[in-house]
């Protein structure tokens, strides 16, 4: 059997094809092939969150996702957030506002997972919203300014005063 | 990289059990959290898979014509949680399942996958047994349904025949299951989120009319023996019996004559004796406030 196929998939909102090596990983894909370093190799075994990404809407770990399960879906990264001129997200510039990165490597992960909480347009409550950003580790161990940074976003995208 | 041998990719499930016979060595792939995973540590690197993840006649939650909940194999533990279906009718399934891993985990992992593993602290199994639900499979001879306590034959096997080219297809609740039946599920670990079962505890009860009596109970554990597994003797201890707080106590150490968990690294034997007449206890209570009972 072949051991390339053909991929077509929409990244960052823009359709997409490339020949890829089917025992490749999507964090393979998305860095190796479209050099999205912003997905980080960290555990490559679906325990640490640094290299998630948003398929279809759905935040999934790329490293345990084979590239060719990318076909037809519609696929955003860290990348994709951006303004086209590097304008940052509410939510990049919420983690900058709140000291929410130390060494960086999970802040990526993070923001794609924060990104899902924000599409539900859902208040969680505290404890919801730490079960749904439970799927990410900083070693750093700076949580309650990711929590911060997240839960002020959440607020503020729903138009609703924050209660700390 | 992965260390695959090769990956074929089913279009169909006709074209997956065609697979499965052509290529009866290779592994199942479905969400890929366990196989890709084991495949990094080395347990199954250089092996031929067959992936079925991009079969979406495979994912949803129906009613059948029989009035069975049909949950298709590689329905997604969040879309299980999330679908109303499950939320009206058999709430601690999505209760359960949303236990697992983490929540990017329960993005990509299925309910087929959690069941065709064969491990007995997979978080939907324990409810799974609870709720006596119906494995289907689907191989070249058609469609073939199974309790699911004789689907798991012990630690890591489970039935289904490769060389029928078979794959797990769906899975079933009847609806004298889970008609007027009320549930909880409770996980023992270690920690909250990416954590593997210490012990799991299911269960469910339907009252009598006048929410006096227990019509029908139901219990089952993960991880209190090779396979998930009932535990017969405090089912017999509930039911027809009249809910009260003396039941509660006679009904969870009845456990501990069906269960026989083993020492692990994670815990003991003793331990998990010991928790599992509490879950029982707790399980129980719960259930019964859920289906609208009162225990004074």
């Amino acid at each position: 059997m072949s051991r390339y196929k053909v991929i077509h998939c929409n990244i960052n909102g823009k359709d997409v094809e490339r020949s890829v090596d089917v025992r490749a990983s999507l964090t393979d894909m998305l860095r190796n092939e479209y050099h999205l370093t912003s997905v980080k190799k960290g555990c490559e075994v679906g325990e640490c969150g640094a290299c998630n990404v948003l398929i279809d809407g759905e935040a999934f770990n790329s490293c345990i996702y084979l590239a060719v399960w990318a076909e037809g879906k519609h696929i955003l990264t860290l990348e994709g957030l951006a303004g086209p001129n590097g304008e940052l997200s509410d939510i990049q510039q919420a983690f900058i506002d709140e000291t929410a990165i130390q060494c960086g490597f999970c802040t990526p992960g993070f923001i794609m997972t924060a990104e899902e909480i924000l599409q539900a347009n859902t208040l969680y409550t505290d404890d919801e919203l730490r079960k749904l950003l439970s799927g990410h580790l900083c070693r750093c161990t700076g949580y309650e300014n990711i929590f911060r940074a997240v839960k002020k976003t959440m607020y503020r995208r729903l138009g609703k005063e924050i209660d700390f | 990289m992965y260390d695959i041998k090769a990956l074929y990719e089913a279009q169909s499930v006709d074209h997956a059990v065609a697979l499965r016979l052509e290529h009866p060595e290779a592994q199942i792939i479905a969400g890929g959290s366990d196989v890709l995973v084991q495949i990094r540590e080395g347990r199954r690197a250089g092996k031929e898979l067959i992936s079925i993840y991009m079969l979406d006649e495979l994912r949803g939650v129906t009613i059948d014509e029989d009035k069975n909940i049909r949950i298709g194999s590689l329905t997604s533990f969040s879309h299980i949680t999330r679908d109303p279906i499950i939320q009206k009718h058999i709430n601690v399934l999505g209760e359960a399942v949303d236990q697992v891993g983490s929540p990017q985990i329960r993005n990509i992992g299925t309910i087929g996958g959690n069941t065709c593993n064969g491990v007995t602290s997979a978080d939907s199994a324990s409810t799974l047994h609870a709720w006596e639900a119906v494995v289907e499979l689907t191989g070249r001879n058609g469609v073939r349904r199974i309790p699911i306590k004789d689907f798991y034959i012990k630690a890591g096997v489970v039935d289904i025949r490769a060389d029928e080219g078979e794959i797990q297809t769906a899975i079933l609740i009847p609806e004298s299951s889970y008609t007027n039946t009320y549930g909880h599920y409770i996980k023992y670990g270690m920690r909250n989120a990416m954590e593997i079962a210490s012990l799991g505890c299911s269960v469910n009860v339907r009252l009598s009319d006048d929410k006096k009596t227990i019509d029908r109970c139901r219990i089952a554990y993960g991880v209190a023996g090779p396979v998930p597994m009932r535990a017969p003797s405090a089912e017999a201890v509930a039911n027809g019996s009249a809910v009260s707080p003396a039941l509660l106590d006679e009904f969870s150490p009845a456990v501990l004559n069906d269960i026989n968990p083993r020492n692990s690294w994670r815990a003991s034997r003793d331990f998990r004796m010991h928790i599992a007449v509490e879950m029982a206890k707790r399980c129980l209570c719960e259930s019964i406030k859920k289906a609208g009972g009162v225990i004074e």
